[in-house]
């Protein structure tokens, strides 16, 4: 990483915000059930306070420092901001303060976004159990082609990160397109940190974090959102080697199974191809192999060696 | 500057040595930029007569092409590759890896390039193992037996960089047959033998051997240093392997990594077999816990068996407790892309700019980038399935390196759709 000429603490973040109605929605009815603002919920409107003094806080740090954001919504997702643009295309109109700049072109976006999000999922069947796990694999797919550009730009170019601010859960059929980016991350160095506000944890995103040398947070408090956002993602990566970031709490190393799409965390692999089974099968259905002796287990050869 | 000035200094002193030694060795790195990289032939000339750089992006986006297609073509027969891969690398340290035609000598350029190769190795076959084995004096000797860890390999043969005496590629074939035939029957076997000699002396009938590893199924590929050698041809031909013979450093290198992808499988080779195996869970950071492989208490991290929840500290391993074979999922994951390739795209021509009426793409779906402004051709893809719009840069990242098309990625419907074929 050193080899490149670039100064260490300019960045560019690729936030990949979570904006699925499914899950925001299901928050907002626990809002309302519990009456009391317990501190786990957060409605979207609050989520959104918490996320844009963020970003700005992101650009303060440098003026060099540059922000992408990318929505994944129920069934699309895509750019919603670019701080790079509005500073070319904006500079002599705007030409105001720049907090309410970027609050106004994240927002406008946003709801075209959304808008454009639900006329996509007009005419498909609104099956809930699919709909609702994020769309990580798409984003992530699109956060690494910009990061790639911007390393392709030159020699001077900020240090990129991403970070994903997901409450959906994972969506199982994913696992091999979300795999491949991380992979694809990792080869490129560009971490992927990870702030999961939804109940559970995200097996994918802990995995992507431990690959790529990211940082897997889960905030206890979902009101002090904003704090933990600035104390542990807003951090420059040279400045992360003298902080003391919150240490992974283990990570969930289970697969998807092929058939099933389920998670497992015990299961039968191909010799061939090593697709992943949660049952005997006779025959592999990714490389159409034939299985001779299912009961036969070959630890006993490696045993004896 | 006065760091700069020292390497002057000593420079000066190194030409004039050399200039004593032999004229013609010596040159300046100046001279050798010119005469190395011929830097005139990356210029070509216009109508007009004057000189341009050639437009290297298309040209490079058009190898990329004929290989992307390539690629498709053999991999629409569904040749199954084989993945789990138990390979021996025989490095010839014989008496002819000494010489200097590659530079700085041919056993330094081996050791470099095996050291790229073991690392690109085990990132595209996770579940493989790779052993080394050298032949020097006319014997040959294992330097490593068959593991999972490319430091620990890397580091035994950095210490072994000797060469002396002949070489014998029976011996070598010997050793590594009697260690091949133990290892389970799913797994490939595979030689690779990287050989500089122009001869080999051996102890009894090499054909014998030959006929041994083809009864053994052990594929045998040679990259050869110094000139084709019928003996090697055979091997590799007999036991259907790949022969080829390096021109020059860059060369050998490109003809060691194609090695690195897994080979196509053939049917009989290995018995295909479901294995049953374990995904266990890493544990939080700073718990102390007894660890079953090392029975020590550890500080921090290990893995937990999904069966019988013993802690281990290394993956991939077998659990000592229940005999279940424990992977990290994404060790598995890493292959995946070879079973489900995304599609080449399809190449557009931008219109010309005067003709807009026709609708036309502004940007790059994945990076934003201007496809107009992006390339000089006017050249863009779009994806079959999504059709989605793609510059030529984004076009040669998701197919070399991330393997997913993010406009079907960003795309529920799409994916239903997929699903559905499939």
């Amino acid at each position: 990483m050193a080899s490149k000429l670039y100064t260490d603490d300019v960045s560019l973040v690729v936030v990949l915000l979570d904006v699925n109605p499914f899950f925001w929605g299901g928050a907002l009815k626990k809002t309302t059930t519990t009456t009391t603002n317990s501190p786990s919920v957060l409605s979207f409107s609050n989520f959104l306070n918490h996320v844009l003094p963020f970003l700005n806080s992101i650009l303060l740090l440098n003026q060099l420092n540059q922000v992408v954001v990318i929505a994944s919504g129920a069934n699309t997702c895509g750019y919603i901001y670019d701080s790079s643009e509005t500073n070319t295309s904006e500079a002599g109109v705007g030409g105001s303060g720049r907090m309410p700049d970027l609050c106004e072109r994240v927002l406008g976006s946003l709801e075209e976004f959304v808008v454009n999000d639900q006329r996509t999922g007009w005419g498909a069947d609104p099956t809930a159990a699919n709909a609702a796990s994020g769309m990580l694999s798409g984003s992530l797919s699109l956060a690494l082609c910009y990061i790639q550009r911007v390393v392709r730009g030159g020699l001077l170019h900020p240090q990129p990160r991403i970070l994903c601010v997901q409450g959906s859960p994972d969506g199982p059929e994913q696992y091999v397109a979300v795999m491949n980016s991380i992979f694809s991350a990792q080869r490129s160095m560009v971490p992927i940190d990870s702030c999961v506000i939804g109940v559970q944890h995200s097996a994918f995103l802990q995995q992507a974090s431990y690959i790529t040398g990211g940082v897997y947070l889960k905030p206890q408090q979902l009101d002090g959102l904003f704090q933990y956002l600035s104390m542990v993602f807003a951090t420059d990566l040279h400045s992360r080697n003298f902080i003391q970031l919150p240490k992974p709490v283990g990570v969930d190393f289970r697969a998807s199974c092929f058939c099933h799409k389920k998670t497992i965390d015990m299961g039968y692999v191909c010799s061939v191809c090593l697709s992943i089974f949660c049952k005997q099968h006779k025959k592999c259905s990714t490389c159409g192999s034939e299985f001779n002796h299912p009961h036969l287990e070959p630890i006993s050869t490696s045993e004896q060696k | 500057m006065s760091n700069n000035n020292d390497g002057r200094r000593r420079g000066d002193e190194d030409e004039e040595d050399e200039e004593e030694e032999g004229g013609e060795v010596a040159m300046e790195a100046w001279e050798r930029a010119y005469a190395d990289e011929r830097s005139w032939e990356s210029l070509q000339e216009d109508e007009s007569g004057l000189l341009r750089p050639i437009d290297n992006k298309a040209i490079h986006h058009a190898h990329y092409r004929r290989r992307l297609l390539l690629h498709q073509s053999a991999s629409s027969l569904r040749i199954q590759k084989g993945l789990i891969r138990y390979l021996y690398i025989v490095i010839d340290l014989s008496r002819a890896a000494a010489e200097t035609d590659f530079r700085p000598s041919r056993m330094a350029v081996v050791a470099k390039c095996v050291e790229a190769f073991i690392k690109e190795f085990f990132d595209q076959n996770p579940l493989s193992h790779v052993g080394i084995v050298i032949i020097k004096d006319g014997i040959a000797q294992r330097l490593t037996d068959l593991g999972g860890s490319p430091e620990l390999q890397i580091k035994a043969l950095m210490g072994k960089l000797e060469c002396s005496g002949d070489s014998s590629l029976q011996n070598a074939l010997d050793l590594v047959h009697g260690f091949l035939n133990q290892s389970p029957s799913y797994g490939h076997r595979e030689v690779l033998i990287l050989y500089s000699a122009l001869s080999t002396c051996d102890p009894g009938d090499i054909m014998e051997t030959i006929e041994k590893c083809k009864k053994s199924k052990i594929r045998c590929s040679v990259v050869g240093l110094s000139a084709e050698i019928y003996i090697c041809k055979h091997l590799c031909e007999e036991t259907g392997g790949e022969y080829s013979v390096a021109l020059d450093e860059s060369h050998f290198k490109e003809l060691l990594l194609e090695h690195a992808p897994p080979p196509p499988a053939l049917a009989e080779y290995a018995i295909a077999n479901l294995i049953k195996m374990g995904f266990p869970q890493r544990g939080a950071e700073g718990v102390i816990s007894l660890c079953s492989c090392h029975k020590e208490a550890k500080f921090g991290g290990g893995y937990t068996c999904p069966r019988c929840k013993a802690r281990v500290c290394e993956l991939p391993t077998e659990c000592r407790i229940c005999g279940l074979t424990l992977v990290s999922s994404p060790h598995l994951a890493r292959s995946y892309h070879h079973l489900f390739p995304i599609m080449p795209f399809d190449e557009m021509q931008h219109a010309l700019p005067g003709n807009l009426s026709q609708k036309q793409p502004q940007t790059c779906f994945g990076c934003r980038q201007s496809l107009s402004h992006g390339s000089t051709s006017g050249l863009y893809v779009s994806c079959p399935n999504c059709s989605q719009y793609f510059c030529l840069d984004c076009d040669i990242y998701i197919h070399e390196s991330l393997h997913n098309c993010p406009g079907c990625e960003s795309l529920r419907n799409t994916k239903a759709v997929d699903a559905m074929k499939t």
